[in-house]
């Protein structure tokens, strides 16, 4: 059915394995989706070496995850595809929302300018997987095994033994660290025999991506309508992707039938309903859907972590599934390159649960509102619903209730072992375990300039003393990036690998900062000392 | 703190004006209103925890069997 793109086939070369050589490697990822590509090429760009190993051969089949958050497009861009995710992609930070036929309200996901990304691109998924790959393959340092599946998982205390099977047979795999980021249906969970249990949403969704060879009114916008008079009683959501393609979402109930409804009877006349009976259009994909929100009740398992859908899954409204994994490979790669160095102890890799639950949590809770929001489960819970929408044209109050998904940001890691907090009175700026905000600087953007090692980032010449081992980047002390990090002369902020706070002060001293570059890399500060003394 | 204390200067009229506020309304509507007057009021409040405490006294009030309010007393 798809029209403007065909799936690339990538070659099964025969392992080593199977002629009696190698048998062995420090990382392993299991699943060359958006998640595993992106951990892995994370990796390399650390300098570490992986396998990764996918029982098919291709990227993914569908749009799928379209919607890439201000977040996700900087940790590309730290990893050298954020041009290509601009230059391809649909930039948009506008949503509007309507119920009935009338408009409730508009929202700006952005609106301050002086940021290299946008608050969102969408992008078929399947772009970003094969320019992952590609990616991936021009380091030199990932071993993408394709139609490679794994068919057990024996954890052990200094590793991991894996069965992989092959068209040409089958090996086993030692690895030192796994990462499972093989999805909402993982291999490995279920080899674990963990359980992975949650909220099931009683409701069925349609996604239909159509290419439109008429003009249409849309502007690059998110548009969500409740009860629209082209499908009462249910909500819709249509995107804008590359292509001339969009994506439109149809809410249909609990009673739909999913294999009825795929079919493009039934498909094409709720989209002509919508779209009216002039406008021409082709079917690219079509699936039915339903969802829950659910997630292991921790992300490690001693040499495994999970990664992605395998260790979470929340409802699509909002964009967290495919950007909430994006998240948790940006967290872990860093960490185990850190540990597989030899630069921070093993225990620096708790904070992976330490971190990444918490934020996992926030996605659920946010993900699962909307959802109550969308699908009304009593009549009282309509009327309330209803009555905010109708509220929402007139009352500001109201607007902020509305809730056709609270779209994906990034955690905050307000609470975690590696920030240390404030002591200082800090008005405004990002505090530790947040992210870095961006900024314009004379020569480009403040994130470009960061990396992926530990930064000192001082405000102001001869302010802050330097950081044996870490990188220091001048900026000035007056202008818009001091503003936003509510820095004055002197004000220095120590950033993590990952581009999160990790510390800051208004009059720092080489005593707090080589204790917070200690906490930062997982060790206790008094450990540091000693090393110091 | 919820304020439970008898405000109202003339509290038939309040009754009043509250049941003529669905003179015309279908009952989808009715609830509607109602929903849309505790959205504008508890925006108006302001404050979650009096409207927790609001909800549960709404609650014990409307789930009280009838006929065994303390008031009444005990049968002998």
């Amino acid at each position: 059915m798809p029209t403007t793109y065909t799936n690339p086939r990538f070659p099964f070369r025969r392992p080593l394995e199977l002629d009696g050589k190698g048998g062995s490697a420090r990382v392993v990822i299991v699943g060359a989706g958006l998640v595993g590509l992106t951990l892995a090429l994370d990796l390399a760009r650390h300098g570490i070496a992986s396998v990764v190993l996918d029982d098919d051969d291709t990227v993914s089949f569908g749009s799928r995850a379209i919607c890439f958050a201000k977040r996700s497009l900087e940790i590309y861009d730290r990893l050298g595809l954020g041009q290509k995710l601009l230059d391809k992609g649909i930039t948009w930070k506008v949503g509007k929302v309507f119920f009935g036929s009338a408009l409730a309200y508009t929202f700006d996901l952005l609106p301050e300018d002086g940021h290299r990304m946008p608050a969102f691109v969408n992008l078929q998924q399947y772009y970003l997987e094969e320019w992952l790959v590609e990616a991936c393959t021009e380091t030199g340092l990932v071993d993408l095994r394709w139609k490679s599946r794994v068919v057990s998982v024996d954890p052990r205390a200094d590793g991991v033994r894996l069965g992989v099977e092959t068209p040409d047979g089958s090996y086993v795999l030692e690895a030192e660290w796994l990462a499972a980021c093989d999805g909402a249906r993982s291999t490995v969970r279920e080899a674990l025999g963990l359980p992975f249990v949650g909220q099931v949403f009683r409701d069925r969704f349609l996604i239909a991506d159509v290419v439109l060879k008429t003009e249409v009114p849309f502007p690059t916008e998110r548009w969500f309508w409740f009860d629209p008079p082209f499908h009462p009683g249910q909500s819709v959501l249509l995107h804008k992707q590359p292509d001339g393609v969009w994506r439109i979402d149809f809410q249909l109930g609990w009673e739909a039938d999913p294999e009825e409804e795929k079919r493009p009877e039934r498909v094409v006349p709720r989209i002509r309903a919508m779209l009216g009976k002039d406008v021409a259009f082709d079917l690219e994909w079509v699936s039915v859907y339903t969802f829950r929100c659910r997630r292991l009740e921790r992300f490690r398992h001693g040499r495994i972590f999970f990664v992605g859908d395998s260790a979470h899954q929340v409802s699509p409204f909002g964009a967290r599934g495919g950007n909430g994994g994006i998240q948790d490979a940006d967290n872990l790669a860093w960490k185990l390159a850190a540990v597989l160095k030899g630069t921070a102890p093993e225990t620096l890799l708790d904070s992976y649960d330490a971190e990444r639950i918490p934020a996992a949590d926030e996605n659920i809770l946010h993900s699962t509102r909307a959802t109550d929001f969308i699908t009304p489960k009593t009549e009282a819970a309509r009327a309330y619903r209803d009555a905010v929408l109708l509220l929402a044209r007139e009352h500001a109050f109201a607007r902020r209730m509305v809730n056709s998904g609270r779209l994906s940001l990034p955690h905050a890691y307000a609470a975690s072992p590696l920030s240390t907090p404030d002591e200082e009175a800090w008005a405004g700026g990002p505090a530790p375990g947040a992210p870095c905000l961006d900024a314009p600087l004379a020569d480009g953007f403040l994130l470009n300039r960061l990396g992926n090692e530990p930064v000192l980032l001082r405000f102001g010449e001869n302010a802050s003393p330097a950081v044996p081992g870490v990188r220091t980047v001048t900026v000035p002390a007056e202008g818009i990036a001091a503003e936003r990090y509510a820095a004055s002369a002197g004000t220095a902020y120590l950033i993590r690998p990952d581009q999160h706070v990790a510390a800051r002060f208004r009059t720092p001293n080489a005593d707090h900062l080589a204790a917070a570059l200690a906490r930062l890399w997982g060790r206790e500060p008094a450990e540091a000392a000693r090393e110091a003394a | 703190m919820l304020d439970t204390a008898p405000k109202l200067a003339d509290p038939d009229a309040v009754f009043v004006t509250l049941v003529r506020a669905h003179h015309d309304l279908s009952p989808e509507e009715s609830r509607r209103l109602d929903a849309a007057l505790v959205l504008l009021l508890a925006n108006h409040i302001g404050d979650g925890a009096v409207l927790e405490q609001a909800i549960e006294q709404a609650r014990r009030a409307v789930r009280a069997p009838t006929g065994a309010t303390e008031d009444q007393g005990t049968p002998p």
